[in-house]
């Protein structure tokens, strides 16, 4: 996941939604999740690159979108190390146990007092997919050997 | 001082910061994956203009998208005009939101409730 396939791939997304998708609100939902989950992907991947220790599959990534009935759901997923699967899970069950007003307050908090990252991540990510989605965040944590485990996410966007 | 003009990108904000009306616009959208780059130079701007400002200073904020690494950049920009804010100018913040964007309305409110500036909520049809 580069900057150029991710720029590529909101692109080609846009134009899709402008021909398919009437609701303006639904499309821009969309689209704010969609960049979210893209750009987590592509900082977990840039994030590995600087790692000696990640194997090359390590560096794959899925991403899926599916239209049905007007709802849209997008799945991701890349691979982790198990290690790091403990807090991940830890911050997506707080997001899925918290109400909108919650989530909103959780959201300010991070914002105003939070660090960032030396790639400038936030840590907001999830919090905002959740808040924009509206709905709880599937996922699952598939092991795979010792050294991986494969992340999928997958949100939901429904009018 | 040199007015900043930046031309706006699939991912990056058209700029017009103008320091003889002391007019700062962000308009467009803000999806960079690493915004702190991008932010830098205006940071800076803000800092040069922070020495001699205009008595008013508006804000125009008209973001169609922004992901949440700008999200963090635009709190610091904000922060920055908080500090110079009735020292030397009165800075005032306008939020434009496209009608039925409830979600960028909501955003507007976050940082109205983080930041001690006036902000002023603009519904139009399309930014």
């Amino acid at each position: 996941m580069s900057s150029e396939l991710l720029t590529t791939i909101l692109q080609i997304m846009e134009s899709k939604m402008d021909r398919f998708e009437d609701r303006p609100k639904i499309k821009k939902k969309v689209f704010n999740v969609l960049v979210e989950c893209l750009q987590n992907l592509y900082h977990h991947i840039d994030e590995n690159m600087d790692d000696i220790n990640t194997e090359q599959n390590e560096m794959n990534s899925l991403f899926m979108i599916a239209k049905s009935d007007g709802d849209y759901t997008i799945t991701t997923g890349n691979y982790m190390k198990p290690a790091e699967v403990g807090s991940l899970k830890e911050k997506l069950d707080l997001i899925n146990g918290m109400s909108k007003e919650e989530l909103k307050e959780f959201y300010k908090h991070v914002l105003n007092e939070g660090t960032r990252s030396a790639k400038g991540t936030a840590g907001l990510g999830m919090i905002d997919i959740a808040r924009k989605s509206g709905q709880e965040l599937e996922y699952e944590f598939t092991p795979i050997n010792d050294n991986l485990t494969f992340f999928n996410l997958s949100v939901r966007i429904e009018e | 001082m040199e007015n900043l003009k930046l031309e706006g990108s699939a991912k990056t904000p058209t700029v017009n910061f103008d320091s003889s009306k002391g007019t700062l616009e962000l308009k467009g959208r803000s999806i960079p994956e690493n915004s702190i780059e991008f932010y830098k130079p205006l940071n800076d701007w803000i800092d040069a203009y922070a020495g001699s400002p205009q008595s008013s200073t508006v804000v125009d904020i008209k973001l169609e998208y922004f992901n949440t690494s700008s999200s963090k950049c635009i709190l610091d920009l904000f922060k920055q005009l908080e500090k110079l804010n009735e020292k030397n100018t009165q800075v005032k913040v306008n939020w434009y939101f496209e009608e039925d964007d409830e979600d960028m309305a909501e955003a507007g409110e976050d940082y109205q409730a983080i930041i001690d500036l006036p902000f002023e909520m603009i519904e139009v049809e399309e930014i």
